[in-house]
């Protein structure tokens, strides 16, 4: 499998990303180099699994946080609730889960933040038979065809 | 000589286990979920396998990112229901079958693949919620329970020709176990969805009628589908469908088409389900060995 060139500086995909993968949009590829990324920031989501934890973390977040060797920029993505910033940093949604859990919040919930819909706009859209394909394949395929009207249900 | 008769297929959505435990089963919004599954509770009553091999995977529950086994099987005697966040699911512990799975992971070894073994696991909503869908809400599971969680997390998961086969050495395994047991094999998790990004939401329901399809009459076919092609067409989470590809492969080639249901949306995911039974066993059959395995879980 070819390598994805490091290109853009400020988020570089992980060597070892495969091409192709990076030619979905909206998505981003939970693989070894990203989850060593984000070691600590998922074994810190992992540890709200016990009731004790929960409860430190929500008496003190910033404090709690201190015990894991994350990088700043990590801490802050979890201070602000920022899942997407948060899976860009090397989380995955499935331990990204306990930390919403714990909030109280459902995947669905997580889900229409993370792609900016309002709640209502998220629970149709699925009741609708949820987000098309249609136009969400490729981002180099998406760009030719901006110019062309396209049937697309959006979130 | 024990046997895997059948193969059941279905989504793992947890929004199904917590529509279960809190009594929302009557809402409009799940009534068609489970309508649509009365008919297979109904089957697997009357089937009455003594054993599930299941099939699934777990959701940084019992792994963590401390250890990430590709396939692994639950060869203790009981499983807990974990705690994923919101405490246990008030579900029965699962009995395992410490004797048969020991016999399986010896025998898939020296057949090639390189199970890892786990003696002590909590086991998540990937492997309660198909129980649930499945059996309702008993006091105990009415049967044992071997869980086979497969890495489909972190990239690489495993190929689908590599589960595919896989399910034909579990097959092997089970047949060369003495004991005269009715096995029925789970695949779990898909059909189309993406719980992550921008692109959340994602459903491929042509993509999904089309796996159903060939699982039945082409599953080689499906075994050729690369992962980025399971991402584009169905969604970062739609690679658990290779977990159901152990499952076909444990089946005989020819099989019939018992039961298929299908239901857009359960929370963020495409509900799919089908089960499958080798073409050559026929309803006699079963029915005697029912009653015969009825004597024998009284007996136990």
């Amino acid at each position: 499998m070819t390598k994805e060139p490091m290109t853009h500086p400020a988020n570089p995909p992980p060597p070892g990303t495969p091409v192709e993968f990076s030619d979905i949009p909206g998505t981003t590829l939970f693989d070894m180099q990203r989850s060593r990324q984000g070691y600590h920031l998922n074994m810190f989501c992992m540890s709200l699994m016990k009731p004790d934890n929960r409860a430190e973390f929500k008496a003190n977040e910033a404090a709690y946080l201190q015990k894991f060797p994350m990088t700043p920029e990590q801490r802050d993505a979890v201070l602000k609730r920022d899942w997407n910033r948060m899976i860009e940093l090397g989380g995955n949604i499935y331990f990204l889960s306990k930390l919403f859990s714990s909030d109280g919040l459902s995947f669905q919930h997580v889900a229409a933040l993370m792609t900016g819909s309002t709640q209502e706009q998220y629970a149709q859209m699925m009741l609708q038979g949820g987000r098309s394909i249609e136009g969400n394949r490729s981002k180099s395929r998406r760009k030719s065809a901006r110019s062309k009207p396209e049937r697309r249900k959006r979130g | 000589m024990a046997k895997i008769i059948a193969s059941v297929n279905c989504s793992h959505v947890p929004a199904i286990g917590a529509a279960i435990d809190l009594g929302k089963t009557q809402q409009p919004y799940w009534v068609p979920v489970f309508r649509g599954f009365e008919p297979s509770k109904k089957w697997i009553a009357e089937t009455r396998p003594d054993v599930i091999i299941l099939v699934y995977n777990d959701h940084a529950s019992a792994f963590s990112l401390e250890i990430i086994p590709t396939f692994a099987l639950g060869c203790a005697a009981e499983f807990p229901p974990a705690d994923e966040g919101w405490g246990p699911r008030p579900v029965p512990v699962v009995k395992g079958y410490p004797e048969l799975a020991c016999h399986i992971a010896q025998s898939v070894i020296l057949d090639e693949f390189d199970l890892t073994i786990v003696n002590k696991m909590d086991v998540d909503h990937g492997l309660t919620v198909p129980l649930s869908l499945m059996f309702g809400q008993p006091k105990e599971w009415p049967c044992r329970v071997i869980p086979l969680p497969v890495n489909v997390v972190q990239y690489p998961p495993p190929t689908g020709n590599r589960c595919f086969q896989f399910g034909k050495a579990i097959r092997r395994a089970v047949e060369s176990f003495p004991e005269d047991l009715r096995v029925v094999i789970f695949g779990t998790g898909g059909m189309s969805h993406q719980l992550q990004g921008p692109r959340a939401g994602l459903i491929n329901s042509k993509f999904d009628a089309n796996f159903l399809d060939r699982l039945i009459r082409d599953p080689v076919a499906l075994t050729r589908i690369p992962f980025v092609e399971y991402v584009r067409e169905a969604g970062s989470e739609a690679i658990e469908l290779v977990m159901w590809l152990i499952a076909r492969g444990a089946l005989d080639d020819d099989v019939r088409e018992v039961y298929r249901f299908y239901h857009v949306p359960a929370s963020n995911t495409a509900l799919g389900h089908i089960i499958l039974e080798n073409a050559g066993k026929t309803r006699a059959a079963g029915k005697k060995k029912s009653r015969a395995t009825r004597k024998r879980r009284v007996a136990r």
